[in-house]
């Protein structure tokens, strides 16, 4: 079985302790040995590489080094933010010139191979898959989610390699495999806003509103999602987007790794699905699971 | 044909040449099809769309472009790249123009967008990881709007979503010195 060094991610210790819990359980369940990287360090996220192309590439370099030198072959970054920034760093430093000049800023070189996993691209792929599907207890069929992806999980399709840039279905294929009935959505790659949600909220609040309000429309009822700041923004913020334009969302935002837990019969307080601000109980108790 | 046959040569536009060293994009394959704007999620609170920015380095106006609001309130959704039928990079120039706006001291037109990253990398420099609750916080006096999201406070709290306290992580030593070589390379 191939070790696999975990790198949560700042979101994941924080806001989005969910998703940590989640991944940890669903990782258990599914046949992959998960060991968190040991001193690992903040990837610069947005603000890295919206100011420094730099830092943006240094930052994720130094925690990709640590992996080396730990003796992974592969990484874990569940949160869409981490894996983006990790896979750009892969990308851009196969110019050597490039590496030569980020590893001057590092105190010991990044050298060697390693590759980085988002987690939804193991589980959407057999053997994976086909073990979601073999091991799933219970029946989510009274679930509609809509599979959202956002931006971070695609573009840039030369540096993300999704099955399909514009209509992606990794994760379409997952909610699928854990018997929920997935609601097809032609808004599934769009931008909540995550980047602006602290400093421009008001574009984050009208983004997010369009997406809820499509889903909504469609008739999903849970939205599923692989992004710890496209949850923050959909679920922490309906209430304010309420409040603003006079609307009544409720929809239950889960991440992917909740919902496969949920398949292998997992309960909601072990998965953090107590934890959301939309309350995800009324749903869950709707399909029998209290 | 080369591109200099079609175009300018660059050594007559400082502008569209400073963006080919410093961001490795040409602007002059940009042929203004809107494709880039029609796509963009936040165009709808642009002052200049994408493809006027690209229009803007075109045509070598420094001021115009870099007092748009455009590429601030970029979200980085690298919509536009994915759908340049020239195969411009458009999101990059938009992380170029901010890193040139900063280096070059220019006045953002969307002020509390550079207050949140300077916060953001700050507390990371200073913890090796980020802060949430430090990051709303300091966000919130330094732009000086102390009451923004505040209604998500108490929840968060509740929710066991937000730390209480910062700590100082293992590595933040080297991240530290990641930020100042890269601080020092920048001076050059």
């Amino acid at each position: 079985m191939t070790r696999y060094a975990y790198y949560p991610g700042c979101s994941l210790e924080g806001t989005a302790k969910e998703y940590d819990v989640s991944t940890r359980l669903s990782c258990q369940d599914m046949g992959v040995e998960l060991e968190e990287l040991e001193g690992w360090t903040c990837c610069g996220a947005s603000s890295g590489h919206n100011t420094s192309y730099d830092l943006a590439l240094a930052l994720p370099a130094r925690n990709l080094r640590l992996a080396v030198e730990q003796g992974y072959e592969a990484v874990v970054a569940p949160c869409a933010m981490c894996y983006a920034r990790f896979r750009h760093t892969l990308h851009d430093l196969r110019d050597e010139q490039l590496r030569a000049r980020i590893n001057g800023f590092l105190d010991k070189p990044f050298v060697g191979e390693v590759q980085v996993h988002s987690l939804v691209d193991l589980f959407s792929e057999d053997p994976k898959l086909a073990l979601l599907r073999e091991r799933k207890t219970r029946d989510l069929a009274g679930l509609r989610p809509v599979a959202y992806y956002g931006c971070l999980l695609v573009r840039p399709p030369e540096v993300l390699e999704p099955d399909d840039v514009e209509y992606p279905t990794m994760l379409d294929k997952i909610v699928q495999a854990c018997g929920a009935t997935l609601v097809d959505w032609p808004m599934k790659t769009e931008c909540c806003g995550g980047s602006l949600a602290i400093s421009r909220t008001d574009i984050a609040l009208e983004l997010t509103r369009r997406l809820l309000a499509d889903a909504v429309g469609r008739g999903a009822n849970a939205l599923i999602t692989a992004c710890p700041m496209c949850h923050s923004n959909l679920d922490t913020r309906q209430a304010q987007i309420n409040r603003q334009y006079g609307t009544a969302f409720h929809l239950p935002i889960l991440y992917f790794t909740q919902l496969v837990g949920l398949a292998m019969g997992r309960g909601i307080k072990e998965l953090y699905l107590d934890r959301h601000l939309t309350d995800t109980r009324p749903l869950l108790a709707q399909v029998g699971i209290e | 044909m080369t591109s200099d046959t079609l175009h300018l040569a660059l050594g007559e536009r400082p502008l569209a040449r400073l963006i080919q060293e410093q961001v490795r994009v040409d602007v002059r394959a940009c042929y203004q099809c809107g494709r880039c704007t029609a796509g963009c999620p936040v165009a709808y609170a642009m002052d200049a769309g994408p493809h006027q920015i690209m229009r803007g380095l075109q045509l070598e106006q420094h001021d115009w472009v870099f007092s748009r609001n455009t590429y601030w309130i970029c979200a980085s959704c690298i919509t536009c790249t994915t759908r340049c039928p020239c195969e411009v990079d458009i999101a990059r120039v938009m992380d170029g123009l901010r890193e040139l706006a900063l280096a070059e001291g220019i006045r953002p037109a969307a002020p509390t967008v550079k207050t949140f990253h300077r916060v953001f990398l700050d507390l990371i420099r200073l913890t090796g990881r980020m802060y949430e609750a430090g990051l709303i916080g300091l966000f919130n006096v330094r732009s000086r709007k102390l009451f923004a999201n505040l209604d998500l406070g108490l929840p968060m709290v509740t929710h066991g979503k937000i730390d209480p306290w910062p700590r100082r992580y293992r590595g933040q030593d080297e991240v530290e010195r990641i930020f100042r070589r890269v601080a020092q390379e920048g001076k050059k």
